[in-house]
């Protein structure tokens, strides 16, 4: 499948870029003309990504943040990377409900949201180098 | 930007947020609350959600947290008026098993 649109930015480690990521990410996919549901999930899963680069990757601390988007024909292909601490096991992660953090009120739910809201999600990480996290959504033909 | 208004009738405090409820949101509306929890005494706590335009799972720890809180003294909390979407993300953590979502 040949890619038919690409962009990539990259963005400090803060907060307020949550809603910057998803909706750059959302104005983006736009060109494919998803649904509104569609839309929503895919910022519901770029937003889970991105807080968990701030929050774990970078614990809250400065850091860089990079997202790439590639398009094409029927879906878009989320990459978002960090260079922060990493993780230490992967399939633990992936379990709901686990959270390294709950007194910090978090809930384990970020990647049962990125899997269930998208069609694929790959986590590929490493204790102190960094997390990239790959996921893509199809779109439905209208 | 996300918006906090409340109402209080007798021990019901209804709090009515508007906006999108992040990570960034989520710390001033726990603040809020968790005041007016210790202000005076809250036995029903109702969380309307008719104006939340986007929720991930910040706003569901944010959920179970006040109702871990609710329920330490002796009260209970409520749902009301999500949004599809922000139903479909109270569903799949949940937290319609846990409280009333109405
Ligand atoms: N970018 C990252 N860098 C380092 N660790 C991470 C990263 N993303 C996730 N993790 C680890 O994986 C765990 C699970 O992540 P997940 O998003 O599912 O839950 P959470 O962030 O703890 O809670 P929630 O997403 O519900 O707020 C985290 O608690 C953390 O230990
Ligand atoms: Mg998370």
């Amino acid at each position: 499948m040949q890619p038919i649109n690409r962009m990539k930015i990259e963005f400090e480690s803060k907060s307020v870029n949550e809603s910057f990521a998803r909706i750059v990410a959302a104005a983006f996919a736009s060109q494919l003309d998803p649904t509104l549901e569609e839309l929503a999930d895919l910022k519901t899963a770029v937003s889970e990504a991105v807080t968990n680069a701030i929050i774990h990757g970078y614990e809250q601390k400065e850091g860089t943040i990079y997202m790439e988007c590639i398009l094409y024909e029927d879906s878009i292909t989320v990459i978002i990377e960090d260079h922060g601490v990493g993780i230490e096991d992967i399939e633990k992660a992936r379990i709901p409900a686990f959270t390294s953090k709950p007194e910090l009120e978090r809930a384990g739910m970020g990647f049962a949201i990125m899997e269930s809201f998208m069609d694929s999600l790959d986590i590929e990480s490493q204790k102190g180098a960094g997390t990239k996290i790959t996921m893509t959504k199809k779109f439905k033909k209208r | 930007m996300l918006e906090i208004t409340f109402k209080r009738q007798n021990r019901i405090l209804t709090v009515y947020l508007k906006g999108e409820l992040d990570h960034h949101a989520v710390l001033k509306v726990k603040e809020t609350i968790d005041l007016q929890l210790v202000k005076s005494p809250v036995a029903l706590l109702i969380l309307d959600m008719s104006a939340v335009t986007f929720m991930d799972s910040s706003g569901v720890g944010l959920i179970v947290g006040r109702y871990n809180k609710m329920k330490s003294l002796g009260g209970s909390m409520k749902i009301a008026n999500p949004g599809l979407n922000i139903l479909k993300v109270l569903k799949m953590s949940g937290l319609s098993r846990l409280m009333e979502i109405s």
